[in-house]
């Protein structure tokens, strides 16, 4: 697979990055480097920043000082970042199978199809329900199976696990060590234990 | 390209599916040209010379009503953040946008003018310019509001600023359209109104994607 070299010469690269909301500054002079194939979880107390960082890095919020760059990827891919917030994106009115659809046709289609993505998150039977009746965990997993059908290298996931049941939290687990092994990125920030054995750890707002 | 049609089709989806959208819609042209015969008195000839102006005021008013619907309920559920995010640019993403608001909210009205015709006494060949020029300056009034609920859509509460933004951006359009039905001085002029029409929808319908795209950007950041 072509697309698979070019992610293993990519890096997550954060040089004094401080990010904040308005004058508010969460994270100060934040710098890292993160290869590809590995994964960081973010920690830290509620309002330390993780979601902040996350939005940051998504390029959705302006960063107040330093650098962010993906060296190594090469823009005619496509996006490199897919970005799992709060917010699932989920619109009632529109079936299951119809939203994730919409979402491969606007992202490029060029993972797994609409239907084995469902399977794959535990969504098969329901691909044909209104989306808006989905429970919180289900329509979590609705959201998750975007990044499925459009693969790409960074995933920047805001409390993946929120609202999910335990098999929920091993198909978490799953899908991530899948993306790191085939030599993905993911940066996520949350309050439960992700058990996927290469994380590594930043711990947020001792200082904040 | 089907990224651009799956966006189309998802706001027709949406708009389409079962909310009453289009009827409200509907009512509200049809009632607000029909309340202007009640105003100013049953005098017919006043009435077929204020028509086209009646027509296109109802128009205006009635393409307000879709605006809030266009950028808020994607920024409140977390879909805005992820189309500036998507593959396609988020400008193309918008021009669909642009297609589905006429779609819905001009195209019907279009369709629904015969009724207003009626009741405002208007001639057969005035009903006939009157569809023209419709057809060719709604465009324009679906461009300029969605630039206007794309610069609003950061603000919360921010329901009626859009109109109040696009209205300025409208007059020509309203100039025009009005003067592509009833010429003051001869034929000559209905077909230069109509023109200049086009040329406004066409303008304003290429750019205000990307202004649009724009103003999203920076009203989220």
């Amino acid at each position: 697979m072509t697309t698979g070299q070019t992610r293993s010469q990519l890096f997550v690269e954060i040089e004094h990055l401080a990010c904040g909301r308005g004058e508010n500054v969460l994270v100060r002079d934040l710098s890292l480097r993160l290869e590809a194939g590995n994964g960081l979880l973010l920690r830290g107390p509620n309002g330390s920043g993780k979601s902040t960082l996350l939005l940051t890095l998504a390029g959705l919020l302006p960063p107040i000082s330093g650098k962010i760059g993906f060296p190594g990827h090469d823009a005619e891919t496509g996006p490199v970042l897919h970005y799992c917030g709060h917010r699932n994106g989920i619109r009632p009115r529109l079936t299951v199978a119809e939203t994730l659809s919409f979402w491969a046709a606007i992202n490029g289609a060029y993972g797994l199809t609409t239907a084995e993505a469902l399977a794959k998150v535990g969504l098969a039977k329901a691909a044909k329900l209104d989306a808006g009746y989905l429970s919180a965990g289900q329509q979590r997993r609705l959201a998750l199976a975007r990044l499925l059908v459009s693969p790409r290298p960074l995933w920047l996931l805001d409390e993946p696990t929120a609202a999910l049941d335990t098999q929920g939290h091993e198909l978490v687990a799953g899908l991530i060590a899948e993306h790191l092994a085939q030599g993905g990125l993911a940066i996520i920030a949350t309050h439960d234990d992700i058990a996927v054995p290469s994380l590594s750890t930043l711990t947020l707002g001792g200082t904040a | 390209m089907s990224g651009f049609l799956a966006t189309l089709r998802r706001e027709l989806r949406l708009s389409m599916s079962g909310s009453g959208e289009i009827l409200t819609l509907l009512l509200f042209f049809i009632i607000t040209g029909a309340l202007v015969p009640f105003a100013v008195g049953p005098d017919k000839e006043l009435l077929a010379r204020i028509a086209p102006g009646i027509v296109w005021i109802a128009a205006f008013l009635s393409m307000l009503i879709g605006l809030e619907k266009l950028f808020r309920p994607d920024r409140d559920d977390g879909t805005l953040a992820l189309y500036r995010l998507a593959d396609l640019p988020l400008s193309a993403i918008i021009a669909a946008k642009v297609i589905a608001h006429w779609l819905t909210s001009a195209l019907p009205l279009i369709i629904a003018s015969p009724f207003l015709a009626l009741i405002l006494a208007m001639d057969v060949p005035t009903f006939w310019r009157t569809i023209l020029s419709l057809l060719l300056g709604t465009p324009a009034l679906a461009a300029f509001g969605t630039f206007g609920a794309a610069i609003t859509v950061a603000i919360r509460r921010g329901g009626l600023l859009a109109p109040i933004l696009i209205a300025p951006l409208c007059v020509p359009v309203l100039i025009f359209g009005v003067g592509a039905i009833a010429p003051m001085g001869g034929p000559d002029q209905a077909s230069a109104a109509l023109l200049f029409l086009a040329a406004l929808s066409l303008i304003s319908v290429s750019l205000s994607p990307f202004a649009a795209a724009l103003a999203v950007d920076w009203g989220e950041e």
